[in-house]
């Protein structure tokens, strides 16, 4: 089998595209980075000029404003050139593929391509053909991967909680289709969080997850049993109603996240959501908006853990 | 003309002979005398097997010349020492028209290379819904009808077919595959689905597809041939229903014995297969069950595949490995794995093949047609584009190391290759 394609000769981290087959250094390497980055965004001068003359392209197959917004801060608070492509409205739609579209914008000297596509594995494909100055950075492929995400996650967890080895996760939701979920279980496994839970109906957990090292719980009252973290899924609007599912409102009874039902998870247990959220779907107000919600510095750890990525493969 | 083949190594699956002595041809057939030969063919340190038979090789022709060409493929069937292969119906349009199937076999024949025996649609367009004139399409040369990988929702559609093509005697060949529970699924449903974010096929959207077809047999009696098992559970399906007496055979595509999931690495679209590549106990079964004759043959599913339709994201890309020149080779390591002597392993891609197409070829006996193939098993094969004859370069086998190289190819007693 190839070696393991976003890795260099001497094992550094040149492209990412997958939490999965990372070493824990590497890991590690990303969020002490990022831990460094977390004060220049506070700063007055929120720049540093590692990747100054560089050139960022953002290269989204599919449309996203907040994953999209985050690498371009990132980028720009590392003084790099940032250019913003939407494909889903352009080459992709007059029947260019997917390979010439970046040869075509490789042409234009990149340096980073930040591609978000609707079909897993996309990136791989894309960082198998890049000249090999040019690093690409996954933002999202189908139900891959969000490695960025899954980071910045962990960065969240471990700004909270510290030791990663005592912690208890409850993933809850459609992990199905989950990239972030997926992105997630790999950190967390490989930075040795003892359990790993995933909740959720048949319909939304995945065939053989459990050999990925999680425990499959059906019934959110035993998932959320003492949990120290709980990530709640995004529930797409078009998988609400359906052979999935019969409702929204069924899905808020069964795996909806309220006061009620949080008060199983531990005093301090923090509440995680990727975003975008429906309230009321899987998640409560009263929780989203809560004590135990950092929902919100999630977002603000993700710029600083997309300056890492970018300029740890960057510098590789 | 007449030729004599000495100095090899004979091997007669059909008959189970195997050792040194002299294969005569007079007048395309072969034969127990020679007289004086025409040609004489040294095959010191060589085999002497009947010519392989390929139950399911694509030549992309009519409606898919850019994939690959009629000429490119029979280049490449014989150059893997494929003397008669079976083309399924799903070229543009498809084979479901007498005048379509008489034109193909036309330009197969004017080529000169391995027989061609076209398979009939089952219905019109493949669609599901309209029988093919059955009757028609079997005398303008069709030897089985089917659905090849597209498959019959409607379930009535599908026993009013096995009724009517049980009639008249006609085989059909169907791929067991549940068109709701297969639908949209790339890869096997499994933890590498779910690792890899593929949406996933079930293996029982095999066997359910299996237990309906089989009871559709008990009912209708037609004789059924099962395309491409991918799953353990079908291939016990099918050992029961052997033992029960149902008219029915099954064969396996050759990466089916040789892959598993895992070996779809980091989205190597060169994996992607219809079937899909399943889990390591299913891969077992499979070439158990090959080995003690379960499953009954085994064939190469070539499917060429250009470069456009394979360097894309694994779940977009077009499904199918290029596989007539690696039929042999891949067979051979699959007996050598299962400790099976050269006869053993040769009977799955000649006599066993020949029983279900019906054809007299596929064995070296007296008055059979003299399709014959030389091959050195011991000599060593890089896979590699420049290697392939076949205009399709896409094998997940690319760069392997593989044993078993053709020397001469005969069809109807003329070396239509030499390597």
């Amino acid at each position: 089998m190839e070696r393991n394609p976003q890795l260099n000769a001497n094992g550094e981290l040149t492209h990412l595209l997958s939490i999965e087959g990372l070493p824990r250094e590497i890991l590690v390497q990303i969020l002490d980075t990022a831990e460094s980055f977390a004060g220049v965004t506070e700063r007055e001068v929120k720049k540093v000029p590692l990747l100054r003359g560089k050139s960022v392209f953002n290269l989204f197959f599919e449309p996203s404003t907040r994953t999209r917004t985050t690498f371009e801060i990132a980028a720009k608070r590392l003084s790099a050139d940032v250019i913003n492509l939407n494909i889903a409205v352009s080459s992709a739609t007059k029947g260019e593929s997917l390979l010439d579209t970046v040869a075509n914008l490789s042409a234009m000297q990149a340096d980073i391509f930040v591609v978000r596509h609707a079909s897993s594995g996309a990136p791989f494909l894309i960082a198998r053909h890049v000249k090999p100055h040019e690093h690409v950075v996954n933002a999202g492929d189908g139900r891959h991967a969000h490695p960025t995400q899954g980071l910045l996650d962990l960065f969240t967890i471990r700004h909270y909680k510290k030791d990663f080895t005592r912690l208890t996760v409850a993933i809850v939701g459609d992990v199905l289709h989950s990239r972030v979920a997926r992105s997630l279980i790999h950190g967390l496994t490989t930075l040795g969080v003892p359990e790993v839970r995933v909740i959720g109906p048949q319909t939304l957990v995945p065939a053989g997850v459990e050999a990925l090292g999680v425990r499959v719980c059906h019934d959110m009252k035993v998932g959320l049993k003492d949990a120290d973290v709980v990530v709640m899924l995004r529930l797409q609007n078009e998988r609400m109603r359906g052979a999935l599912l019969p409702s929204a409102q069924e899905f808020f009874k069964h795996y909806g996240l309220t006061s009620e039902k949080l008060s199983l998870a531990r005093k301090d247990a923090i509440v995680m959501h990727p975003g975008p959220m429906n309230r009321g779907v899987e998640i409560d107000s009263s929780v989203a908006d809560g004590p135990h919600s950092v929902i919100l510095p999630q977002v603000t750890f993700g710029i600083a853990v997309r300056m890492a990525v970018m300029s740890i493969v960057a510098g590789n | 003309m007449r030729l004599h083949i000495k100095n090899g190594r004979v091997i007669d699956p059909a008959s189970g002979k195997d050792g040194a002595g002299d294969v005569f041809v007079v007048d395309g057939k072969i034969s127990n005398e020679g007289g004086k030969a025409d040609k004489v063919i040294d095959a010191k340190g060589l085999v002497v097997a009947p010519g392989f038979i390929d139950l399911s090789a694509r030549l992309r022709e009519p409606g898919f010349e850019y994939k690959a060409t009629l000429e490119s493929e029979m280049n490449a069937a014989v150059a893997g020492g494929v003397t008669s292969l079976a083309c399924p119906p799903d070229t543009d349009p498809p084979l479901d028209e007498p005048g379509l199937v008489d034109m193909l076999r036309r330009r197969a024949k004017s080529l000169e290379r391995a027989r061609v025996y076209p398979v009939g649609a089952l219905t019109v367009k493949l669609e599901g819904t309209t029988l093919t004139e059955m009757g028609l399409l079997a005398d303008a040369g069709c030897v089985a009808f089917s659905q090849a990988n597209v498959p019959l929702a409607d379930t009535q559609v599908l026993w009013r077919a096995l009724q009517y093509a049980a009639t008249f005697g006609f085989s059909v060949w169907l791929r067991a595959e549940d068109a709701w529970l297969g639908k949209s699924g790339v890869a096997h449903d499994g933890d590498v689905a779910t690792r890899l974010g593929l949406p996933g096929i079930p293996a029982f959207a095999e066997t359910i597809a299996l237990a309906t077809l089989l009871e559709l047999v008990r009912a209708t009696r037609a004789r059924v041939h099962i395309c491409r098992l991918s799953s353990a559970g079908g291939v016990e399906m099918m050992r029961a229903a052997k033992k029960e007496g149902l008219p029915v055979s099954c064969d396996v595509g050759i990466h089916h014995v040789h892959l598993c999931d895992r070996d779809l690495g980091f989205f190597d679209s060169n994996c992607r297969l219809d079937p899909p590549l399943r889990s390591q106990r299913d891969r077992d079964a499979l070439s158990q069950a090959l080995a003690d004759g379960a499953v009954d043959c085994v064939c190469s599913d070539h499917t060429p595949v250009d470069d456009d339709g394979k360097h894309l994201p694994f779940a977009e890309a077009e499904a199918g490995a290029t596989g007539l020149e690696l039929l042999l080779p891949l067979t051979l390591k699959w007996g050598a794995a299962r400790k099976l002597n050269l006869a053993q392993t040769l009977a799955r891609i000649t006599s066993d093949p020949a029983r279900i197409l019906g054809t007299a070829s596929g064995r070296l006996s007296a008055g059979a047609p003299a399709d014959i193939t030389l091959f050195d098993p011991q000599a060593s094969l890089r896979v590699s584009a420049d290697s392939l004859k076949s205009q399709g370069k896409n094998t997940p086998f690319l760069g392997y190391e593989l044993q078993g190289r053709v020397k001469a190819t005969i069809v109807n007693g003329n070396v239509v290759y030499e390597g």
